[in-house]
């Protein structure tokens, strides 16, 4: 799950300070594990240099002052991000939410981005399916714990996509 | 290359009462290519493959199959297209109860006007070929629910339809039973040249598939072919 | 302690538990509930039990108030015959100021029949008949309204005159049976016939005489047996209705702890509820049936609206009694169906219908029918065990039909799509389709019977002789008759029979009945077809020795001295006749060889021929007759026994078309039964192209076949029980078949168009949503 696009999706709603942006995140995505401030200031180190946000200053000094602010290049970054599928492996779930409260934040269609992931799922799956129906019984089984996975995190998209109404009034609550 | 499609609906619309149950579904289904319809419960992918099927008709909008248009069709002439180009496969009840599994696969050749003895030739390859011969002379309530949808299979392929319709064809087996069952009806259909349209809520179901498309809302959301 | 001990189970739930009227009664309140608050469906089926019930129920409560109209019927007539002594006899009492003389006289218009008394006043204060408030002066007429009508339209023209033109008044209610009835009261001056009673009181001499006519009462017994049954088979069809939706719902209630027989009470409870509204229902029918019951009678039967009233103890026996057979039906029906927790088994399907047990009734039935073969007397004594024999031979066959659908239909093979599936599904069960066809089988059993029978009385009455020949009984030998007879239009010819007493010298037992007559009279009567004066022609009864030429008898009444000795010349031919135990002979005065008869004493009858292109000439000859003299009687061929002949047909009629009605409820129940039971079936057969032509027809034979092996049954059933009917009433046995052909025609065609006339509902209902099941 990449940081650096949360932070920036983050940021598409408006300009946060450092610490305002570590708090968003925490209090969204990262309920096991917090950000370091380190952490934080590192990677909007890094989106300005590749000027995906920029820094707007207020009267006064020190990095509690700075506001950052996204970029149309940091904004493009984040549609594009959401509108890739993630390559159906396990484990998907926390970077699939992520994108879909993002969706949610940003006024993005979140649905199109469940189905551009089932999509590609579902692509995984047919590929596993023709290597169960030629392969061996080694191969089946291998197959079906595979497919079994990704029926399940498939679930998870459908079950998702069927509560996105309560999602979004929790998330832009 | 890209074929003029076989079956096509465009723009339909249909209401139950107080339910909009199709609201402006759009679906292209091409010549052999097999077709997964998902979605979940109550979102119209039944109905759609219903009215695609020339069983329901669509308040608007329009199904056409092969260059001609299902609304333009008399129910006579609806229903010998079903016999004769299209097979079907639902989830259960669909067997004839007080006919045997023979004489259930037999029946759409019957229908269509073939003897007793060729129907019933034909039927038995069929069964021999998804493995349910040992049913042939029993009644479906006697088969079990694995053998009872393999004879359904049988039933859809035997007239060599152009488009199998199956909805929910696995929805009461159990999943070795609905693998197989799947692999039986996609192999056969792959081999006969037949196009399928397949209603399905299980992703491993509709993995058999070439494509899938999401109806959601009476609508589809259509992904594109990905071959 | 640290937990809480549970509650103490109450230890009624541990053992086998007591089943109180409480339970009862909480249980069939479920049920009722359940029945109430199923949704559309529930009602539906609701509302399809309690129709059903609701016809049979009407239809019983009109039975029970036959007792009520006819008796309010012979009470009112009882009193008309005036129970007097004949006025001739030595026992006549002596005339008193409130004597009067009557004479009873049938007279007829066209088919119906016309009841007259003709009375004479002996003193000044004459008792009144019943219904008639003042005092008859001679050539005062009082009619009941009904034949007032008639003498006034234009079709009552040729009535006009013939006992007086001076209507005085009309006959109430009390002195008649009906409101159509035919009366009149003529007053005159002196009763001319020997027959008049001397009455002194109307309605308080006797009962009446209650003609007791075994064959009658035999037909209208069987007749309501004939007609209830079917009703009966019906309503316990009807109850059956829509079981299968109803067993499911009760194995959702054996999943949560409901045991087997609390499950019965519940579906009894159900069915209950049905029951009770059908008895709501066939009230409102029956109470609706009452404002028109009387048009539907024939008129010589017909009552008063205030007469249809059922009888208390049998209205209340079907208050009691269909409920309860109801939930017996339900609770038996359900024998053959495990209602376990997780579905439904039916058992039936698995154990084969065994014949023997259901030929038990069928034997049954006959043996209680056996007294029947001795004849007539035996009827009146056995007359309970006779209904009930009929009515359990009809329930035998209704129960055989199962059985026998079930043993053909094995052995049928496949045909065509349709007929696989027809024969198929029979095979599977056939259950509910014989259902809805025993109630026709048992309808036709019983019209062929009553039609067997009606059809063999009236050919044992014999025959109508035709319009173109009368009797004139009573007349005498004077001029004056012949020649206004002979004047009045229509009449071509008019002959006189002369009577003569004659006894037999060998001392024969049967009596013999003597005519004298010239050839042309004889002739008129087209019994024979040539004569010559000096022929003699003799008939006697069917098993009665015809006398032989050369027979000798007396001629002339004993009492009287004069006593001449005859032979029978060899002259002698046969003719077609004799009745009611009598040697008749037709003698022609040449043959009398000189006896001189004084033939102004002997009575005489008229032998009239009549042009039968003129409009009502028997009516105008009747006239005629009654204006020479009132008592004298005109009859045409056998008009009174036709007449009730044509009554008791018009009754079938009505029965018949109540009996179409049940045939094409029935039908409608296994339409709707079809609807139900196979809503998805058929919506998946649609769904793979079947034609519809093919599954109409599927369902047609599915009708058809239990229908054609029911009528066969029916028709070797009812022309038996009609035999047997028809030997009870010594009548020769023979069978209409032309009738048989077009009753059981006419129910198989009532049959198959009502279900092919819903066939479209059928699929249009089947259109709607038999696919959407998940």
């Amino acid at each position: 799950m990449s940081v650096g696009l949360t932070l920036l999706g983050l940021l598409q709603s408006g300009p946060r300070h450092g610490y305002d942006l570590k708090r968003a995140y925490d209090e969204r995505f990262g309920h096991d594990r917090p950000l370091h401030y380190g952490q934080v200031y590192s990677t909007l180190a890094r989106l300005l240099k590749n000027g995906l946000v920029e820094v707007e200053s207020e009267p006064g000094d020190g990095p509690e002052r700075k506001r950052y602010a996204i970029t149309s290049a940091g904004v493009s970054d984040v549609a594009a991000w959401l509108g890739e599928p993630e390559k159906p492996e396990p484990y998907l779930q926390s970077t699939l939410y992520a994108k879909v409260v993002l969706a949610l934040l940003t006024g993005r269609d979140a649905t199109d981005v469940l189905d551009t992931q089932r999509a590609e799922h579902l692509r995984s799956m047919r590929e596993l399916t023709r290597r169960k129906s030629e392969g061996d019984l080694a191969d089946q089984l291998i197959c079906d714990h595979a497919l079994f996975h990704l029926e399940a995190d498939l679930r998870w998209l459908e079950l998702t996509a069927a509560r996105l109404d309560q999602l979004a009034t929790h998330v832009t609550r | 290359m890209l074929d003029a499609p076989l079956l096509t609906a465009d723009g339909l619309h249909l209401r139950f009462g107080e339910t909009q149950a199709l609201n402006d579904a759009s679906l292209q289904v091409h010549a052999g290519e097999v077709v997964a319809l998902m979605g979940p419960s109550g979102s119209g992918k039944s109905t759609l493959l219903h009215c695609l099927a020339g069983i329901l008709t669509p308040d608007s909008g329009q199904v056409t199959y092969d260059g001609r248009l299902l609304s333009q069709m008399s129910d006579v002439e609806r229903s010998a297209l079903r016999r004769e180009e299209f097979g079907f496969v639902f989830q259960f009840g669909q067997l004839v109860p007080e006919l045997t599994c023979l004489e259930n696969v037999a029946l759409p050749l019957r229908l269509a006007g073939t003897s007793r003895r060729a129907a019933e030739r034909t039927a038995s390859d069929w069964l021999q070929r998804l493995e349910v011969t040992d049913v042939a002379d029993k009644r479906p309530g006697q088969a079990s629910g694995g053998q009872g949808q393999r004879v359904a299979v049988a039933r859809a392929l035997v007239t060599s339809p152009r488009v199998v319709f199956a909805d929910e064809p696995t929805g009461a087996l159990d999943s070795l039973n609905g693998e197989r069952v799947m692999q039986l009806l996609i192999a056969a259909a792959r081999d006969t040249g037949a196009a399928v349209v397949l209603v399905t809520h299980e992703a491993r179901v509709a993995a058999y598939s070439d494509r899938e498309a999401v109806v959601r809302d009476g609508r589809v959301r259509e992904q594109e072919p990905v071959r | 302690m640290t937990t809480t001990a549970p509650p103490a189970a109450p230890p009624t739930t541990r053992r086998r538990r007591r089943v109180g009227p409480r339970q009862w009664a909480a249980d069939l309140a479920l049920g009722i509930r359940l029945s109430i608050g199923g949704g559309a469906s529930g009602w539906t089926r609701l509302a399809l039990i309690s129709t059903g019930i609701g016809i049979g129920v009407t239809m019983l409560l009109v039975a029970t108030t036959i007792p009520a109209v006819m008796g309010a019927r012979s009470d009112r007539i009882a009193d008309r015959p005036a129970d007097g002594i004949w006025a001739a006899s030595d026992e006549a009492p002596p005339p008193t100021e409130q004597s009067i003389l009557v004479d009873h006289v049938r007279s007829d218009f066209r088919d119906r029949a016309i009841d007259g008394l003709v009375i004479q006043a002996e003193g000044s204060d004459p008792v009144r008949p019943p219904g008639v408030s003042q005092a008859l002066a001679p050539g005062d007429l009082v009619v009941s309204p009904a034949l007032a009508r008639l003498m006034e339209s234009d079709e009552g023209a040729p009535l006009r005159g013939r006992w007086s033109d001076r209507v005085t008044g009309e006959i109430g209610p009390t002195g008649l049976a009906g409101p159509e009835e035919l009366v009149y009261y003529l007053g005159v001056e002196q009763v001319s016939n020997d027959f008049a009673m001397r009455v002194t009181a109307f309605g308080e001499s006797g009962t009446g005489s209650s003609h007791a006519d075994p064959t009658g009462q035999l037909l209208g017994a069987v007749g309501l047996a004939l007609l209830l049954a079917p009703v009966a088979i019906f309503v316990s069809t009807a109850v059956r209705f829509g079981g299968e939706a109803r067993d499911r719902r009760l194995a959702a209630l054996r999943l949560v702890g409901a045991d087997t027989s609390m499950s019965r009470r519940i579906a009894a409870g159900e069915t209950l509820a049905g029951a009770v509204l059908g008895l709501g229902l066939g009230g409102l029918l029956f109470v609706g049936l009452g404002q028109i019951a009387h048009r539907l009678v024939p008129a010589d039967l017909s009552f008063y609206p205030a007469d249809f009233q059922p009888a208390p103890v049998l209205a209340a026996l079907v208050v009691v009694l269909v409920p309860l057979a109801a939930v017996l039906v339900t609770i038996s029906a359900m024998q053959r169906v495990g209602v376990e927790p997780l579905g439904v088994v039916r058992r039936a399907a698995i154990r084969r219908r065994r014949l023997w047990g259901r030929l038990v009734l069928l034997i049954g039935g006959v043996a209680l029918l056996s007294p029947l073969r001795s004849g007539g007397d035996a009827v009146s004594a056995n007359a309970p065990a006779i209904v009930a024999g009929v009515v359990i031979l009809l329930v035998g066959m209704a129960v055989l039909l199962p059985w026998l659908v079930e043993a053909v239909v094995r052995r049928m093979g496949a045909g065509p799509v349709a007929w696989q599936l027809a024969v198929r599904r029979l095979q599977l069960d056939s259950g509910t389709a014989v259902r809805s066809v025993s109630g026709v089988a048992v309808a036709v059993t019983g019209l062929i019977a009553m039609h067997g029978m009606t059809a063999a009385w009236t050919a044992a009455i014999g025959d109508d002789s035709g319009a173109d020949t009368a009797q004139v009984y009573y007349a005498s030998t004077d001029e004056r008759w012949i020649t206004r007879l002979e004047q009045t239009p229509g009449v071509n010819q008019v002959g006189t029979l002369t009577s003569v007493t004659v006894e037999s010298t060998q001392g024969g037992s049967q009596p013999v009945s003597m005519q004298v007559g010239d050839c042309a009279t004889l002739l008129i009567g087209r019994e024979i077809d040539a004569c010559t004066d000096g022929d003699v022609f003799v008939a006697a009864e069917q098993g009665i020795p015809v006398p032989e030429a050369g027979s000798v008898y007396l001629l002339g009444d004993a009492r009287d001295g004069e006593q001449q000795e005859w032979t029978m010349p060899a002259s002698t031919h046969r003719f077609p006749g004799g009745e009611f135990g009598y040697i008749e002979m037709l003698v022609t005065p040449g043959a009398l060889a000189g006896i001189d008869l004084d033939r102004g004493t002997t009575p005489a009858d008229l032998r009239v021929a009549l042009d039968a292109s003129t409009p009502d000439a028997v009516d105008h000859l009747r006239t005629a007759v009654s204006r020479l003299d009132p008592s004298a009687h005109v009859t045409s061929g056998d008009e009174l026994m036709t007449r009730a002949a044509e009554t008791v047909r018009q009754l079938l009629l009505v029965a018949t078309g109540a009996l179409l009605v049940i045939i094409g409820a029935s039908m409608l129940v296994n339409i709707v039964e079809q609807l139900r039971e196979r809503r998805q079936l058929l919506a998946v057969l649609l769904a793979f192209g079947t034609r519809r032509r093919t599954l109409s027809w599927s369902i047609l034979w599915q009708i058809a076949i239990p229908m054609v092996l029911g009528l066969v049954l029916a028709v070797a059933t009812g022309t038996a029980l009609a035999a047997i009917l028809q030997t009870a009433a010594g009548a020769p046995v023979q069978f209409d078949w032309l009738g048989i052909g077009a009753t059981t025609g006419t129910a198989a065609l009532v049959a198959l168009l009502t279900t092919a006339a819903s066939l479209p509902l059928l699929w249009r209902l089947t259109r709607a949503g038999g696919l959407r099941s998940e």
